[in-house]
């Protein structure tokens, strides 16, 4: 039995390494995919750990058996299933529902220790108030993670609207309230260790409904982001719930880099954290403030035909491809209509927004599936110099990433957030469905500019439509 | 109380180690790294099977642990095999390159 202490410290000290250098890898593109794969290693090897220790020393009954297994295939096949169901598009929220699974998982487990609290055998190496500490920590932020995800998640797939009371005062007193109540059921538990429980709970699944809810747009991949980091915090709580140093160094670890990651992105979009937890949704402000912005006066709509002619005689293409595109499952017509340019020798490039498909880099893994090289995608800051000598602009399901308005105006509430200034070039094709506003709400003034042009459709069968006429133009079949 | 001041000592350094491991990050590889962070966060499955592992014959903790499990488990497998999908199609550009 002596030498099994020493396996699991040496296993832990191991699995610990390979996440950190698995975090590490991750962010960079020629060594993500190993990464991925070593800190998925660190995992199995960290659940190897606690069996064998488990085992050799206190043993593990058959009863434990049947239901980890039981837990871990029901648990496992679904999450498989998910991973290989789930379409790219759907990423944010897919990422938003495995982070709220997390957090719950957390919650479950301080619950469990918290309404038996003899199970524990760590009771006289942590103290009865620190451990009934850590058990409030992991309740709140497991039940914050939770419900704050499940919510993103439903917005995100559109079963949530942004119900108006919220974007009042009322919710700030709302959620100072779900926080104090949370605040006085931890300290009623601290105390005593049964009471106050389900108080935490509740209060605290409410304040991540009621932090979140009021999110919307473009800001919900920071909210998912910031989340995830939350999930690490419930992880590392529940470290210091059952004891142990594994769960406690992963858990900061997690929590700490989504807090960078996090700041990074909130950079990417010009928002601070404050504005984007406390400032409401964008589009409701400028409802509130007139109407959106008035009303379109100089729309200009065009045939795929005329398009095409355009295209025709251009030399310098640039795409900006939204999630219009990738809602249409657009993105291999796409591809078929760059081919065909490009056999013309004409230049395409694709101007890829921070959050282009409304999570950060997600525009570039759909752009990716459909095969589009990798040098093609150009990010905002090399791009937007390159517009004035653009001939045609071909804007797909993108329309707040364009809108003038960020810079012009300043009273619009999309004001300093970053564009693609695609007015700048010679012709610009907006394909789109209808004269709908954005996921911000707001009016796009880049669609009365004289030189942009409407193409009204779904992105695919537009594309398709370009395609063919392209293709009897005869262009790009010279050789 | 030795535990705790150790527990305390990890917790710090982890958090530094942390804000330290992600310097720059390229656009493309955030929405996977937050995806390959987020089935990481999912090590709390080591928490779930402590419980189980503990809680001898009493059903409903076994019960309870197990749903833990679960949960962790879906966020974990899920989460790497997402961010793998994910992370392939960029790798496949690059091998062709």
């Amino acid at each position: 039995m002596t030498f099994i202490a020493p396996v699991k410290f040496a296993i832990d000290l191991l699995a610990v390494l390979l996440l950190a250098l698995g975090i590490k890898g991750l962010s960079k593109v020629r060594s993500a995919r190993e990464a991925n794969r070593l800190a998925a290693i660190a995992m199995i090897l960290a659940a190897f750990g606690v069996l064998l220790n488990s085992q050799g020393t206190i043993g593990i009954s058959i009863n434990s058996w049947i239901w980890i297994i039981c837990g871990t295939l029901i648990g496992g096949l679904l999450g498989a299933l998910t991973a290989k169901r789930v379409p790219m598009t759907a990423m944010p929220e897919i990422v938003a529902l495995f982070n709220g699974c997390g957090g719950m998982s957390s919650l479950l487990v301080a619950l469990g220790v918290a309404l038996f609290p003899s199970t524990d055998g760590s009771d006289g190496v942590v103290g009865e108030l620190i451990r009934n500490f850590s058990i409030v920590v992991s309740l709140f932020v497991g039940a914050i993670t939770f419900s704050g995800s499940i919510v993103a998640m439903a917005k995100l797939q559109g079963w949530l609207s942004t119900p108006s009371w919220t974007q009042s005062k009322a919710r700030h007193f709302f959620n100072i309230l779900c926080a104090v109540i949370a605040l006085i059921g931890g300290i009623y538990l601290s105390i005593d260790g049964q009471n106050g429980l389900f108080l935490i709970v509740v209060a605290s699944s409410l304040l991540g409904i009621g932090v979140t809810l009021p999110i919307g747009g473009a800001d919900m991949p920071v909210v998912i982001s910031l989340l995830n980091s939350y999930s690490g915090v419930a992880a590392a709580a529940a470290g210091f719930v059952v004891g142990s140093q594994l769960l406690i160094v992963a858990g900061a670890m997690v929590g700490a880099a989504g807090l960078i990651l996090t700041q990074v992105m909130c950079a990417g979009m010009n928002r601070s954290l404050v504005s984007v937890l406390f400032g409401g949704a964008l589009g409701a402000s400028s409802a509130a403030s007139g109407g959106g912005g008035g009303e379109y006066t100089n729309i200009t709509s065009c045939s795929p035909e005329e398009c095409a002619l355009t295209l025709e005689a251009a030399e310098r293409v640039v795409i900006v491809p939204g999630y219009g595109l990738a809602v249409a499952q657009a993105q291999h017509t796409l591809r078929e209509v760059t081919r065909v340019l490009e056999n013309a020798d004409i230049e395409v490039t694709y101007a890829i927004h921070p959050v282009a498909g409304r999570m950060p880099g997600h525009m570039n893994v759909l752009l990716a599936e459909a095969d589009v090289p990798y040098e093609q995608l150009k990010e905002m800051d090399v791009i937007n110099p390159e517009f004035p000598a653009t001939d045609v602009v071909l804007v797909l399901g993108a329309n707040d990433v364009v809108n003038p308005q960020a810079k012009n105006d300043q009273t619009s509430p999309l004001y300093g957030m970053p564009v693609l200034d695609v007015q700048e070039a010679r012709t610009v094709f907006v394909i789109k469905r209808g004269m709908s506003a954005g996921y911000s709400g707001i009016k796009n003034d880049l669609f009365d500019l004289q030189n942009t042009s409407m193409v009204f459709g779904d992105a695919k069968k537009v594309l398709g439509d370009l395609l063919l006429e392209l293709k009897e133009l005869g262009v790009g079949s010279k050789g | 109380m030795s535990f705790f001041s150790e527990a305390l000592w990890v917790l710090l350094l982890g958090s530094l180690l942390g804000l330290e491991l992600i310097g720059k990050v390229p656009p493309t590889l955030h929405t996977p790294l937050m995806s390959g962070a987020n089935a990481i966060s999912g090590i709390t499955m080591l928490a779930a099977l402590t419980l189980i592992i503990k809680s001898g014959d009493n059903l409903p903790l076994l019960i309870i642990g197990s749903i833990s499990l679960g949960f962790a488990l879906f966020n974990v497998i899920g989460g790497f095999l997402v961010t793998d999908r994910m992370l392939a199609m960029f790798s496949r550009k690059k091998t062709r390159k």
